[in-house]
């Protein structure tokens, strides 16, 4: 391709990485907290609610700082997981993934949450009378029903976590080839005198594609909505 | 020698501020809960179905204690047996018909299934509308779809909660000879929440009246 050079289709190629890395970590976690927030009322509630949107109103540097703090090398999150897994994070690719993650949660919790919400539970209670127990009527009725829902959280989660910038320069800096991703790699080239051309390059690629996650996003959402009132034509 | 009663109902909720209580037993054969709306009909079936926990009481179907206060008992939804058809139908939406219709048959043990999908199709009349989605359906033929999901979920009775609410009139006298064959050709005991003095009149052999009592 004569678009970008090999370096730059390597950084959207690292940042392509680190996002879905970011995402197939984050979608466990996201659902649960969706499925608590969503479907269950407990002491706490509101002060997990405010948890889980704190990356959203932090400053991003704050998170990187918080990060680092966790999961640095002498942080204790980052010590038992040297130590268990052998896994590290400071200034590798795997630390990017992380802080977009972590970016990426409130977002990705607020999509599921929606979805799970918009599920009619009289459904799943049917279900139920039809000797599904909890789990089966789980996977049979509400996922089924909320993976709309869910791949739209994924995609914009996605699309949030090739923009994140904060916090990964703060936690893991800008290493060319392991943690720089796009938007490191565009604020790098306008410290560069003479790096316009590269920073429109990479810019243009962010737009495509944040552009394209955000319709496809849309677009599942809204064929979430349609199959929930397609249940329903009778009642309504 | 007497048979035993198909419900046995001794139970009492609080809903918000409003309580409500039902105690009643009733023969084979189905058994209207009748009163105007607000009496606390649908209350009384969720609490039978296992959808909702009374505060205290005891209910028997077909012989099995479901729920009893005293001794403890509280069988959870899927395994009472309960075959529930629902005012406001709840045929699943992302299931085609025929998935929905086997959803409660593929989890029944076999012994529990008493009827067979090709007897219950032939028996509603609904083998055209095996592959259409839940939304393509008329009122009628969604309520079928929902009595034969019902039937084929291997259920020891049948709880129809005001099951010609959402049809016209013509669907109506439709659905009705539809539960009088279930009553005397399956001989299924059915307990029918209705606020329809004619309906109950017509399908209905013994009466609970509720509220106002």
């Amino acid at each position: 391709m004569t678009l970008l050079s090999p370096e730059e289709w390597g950084i959207v190629a690292l940042s392509l990485r680190v996002s879905a890395v970011a995402m197939l970590g984050c979608l466990p976690l996201a659902f649960a907290l969706a499925w608590l927030l969503a479907r269950r009322r407990f002491p706490g509630m509101i002060l997990l609610d405010a948890l889980v949107h704190l990356p959203l109103v932090l400053p991003p540097v704050v998170i990187g700082w918080l990060l680092l703090l966790a999961f640095g090398t002498h942080g204790p999150a980052g010590r038992l997981l040297a130590d268990t897994l052998g896994l590290t994070f400071m200034f590798r690719w795997t630390g990017a993934a992380l802080a977009s993650a972590v970016m990426a949660l409130p977002l990705m919790v607020r999509v599921i949450r929606l979805s799970l919400e918009a599920i009619d539970s009289r459904l799943e209670d049917a279900a139920r009378t039809l000797g599904a127990g909890p789990w089966r009527c789980f996977f049979s009725i509400t996922l089924p029903l909320a993976r709309p829902g869910l791949l739209a959280g994924l995609v914009l989660g996605f699309a949030r976590s090739l923009g994140e910038f904060g916090a990964t320069i703060t936690f893991v800096a800008s290493i060319p080839g392991e943690t720089q991703t796009l938007p490191l790699a565009i604020f790098a080239a306008l410290q560069v005198p003479g790096g316009d051309a590269e920073v429109a390059r990479l810019a243009f690629v962010s737009i495509v594609l944040s552009l394209g996650a955000l319709v496809a996003s849309e677009t599942l959402v809204r064929r979430g909505i349609d199959r929930q009132r397609a249940g329903r034509p009778h009642a309504l | 020698m007497p048979s035993e009663p198909a419900f046995a109902i001794d139970v009492a909720v609080m809903r918000g501020t409003t309580p409500i209580a039902a105690c009643f037993t009733t023969p084979p054969g189905l058994t209207a809960l009748f009163g105007h709306s607000g009496a606390g009909k649908t209350t009384v079936l969720n609490m039978i179905a296992g959808l909702l926990r009374p505060d205290r009481g005891r209910i028997a179907v077909a012989g099995e204690v479901l729920f009893d206060s005293a001794a403890g008992i509280n069988l959870p939804p899927e395994a009472r047996a309960c075959g529930y058809v629902f005012q406001d139908i709840r045929l699943f939406p992302h299931r085609r018909v025929r998935d929905n219709l086997l959803y409660g048959w593929r989890l029944a043990q076999p012994a529990r299934r008493w009827i067979t999908p090709t007897e219950v199709i032939d028996f509603l009349g609904i083998g055209d509308l095996l592959d259409r989605a839940p939304r393509t359906l008329s009122g009628g033929e969604a309520q079928r779809v929902a009595i034969g999901r019902a039937l084929l979920s291997g259920p020891r009775v049948l709880l129809m909660d005001e099951p010609l609410s959402s049809l016209d009139a013509a669907r109506r006298g439709e659905i009705m000879t539809l539960i009088e064959r279930i009553r005397d050709e399956l001989q299924l005991p059915i307990l029918y929440v209705s606020h329809d003095r004619a309906e109950v009149e017509r399908l209905a052999q013994t009466v609970v009246p509720m509220g106002d009592s």
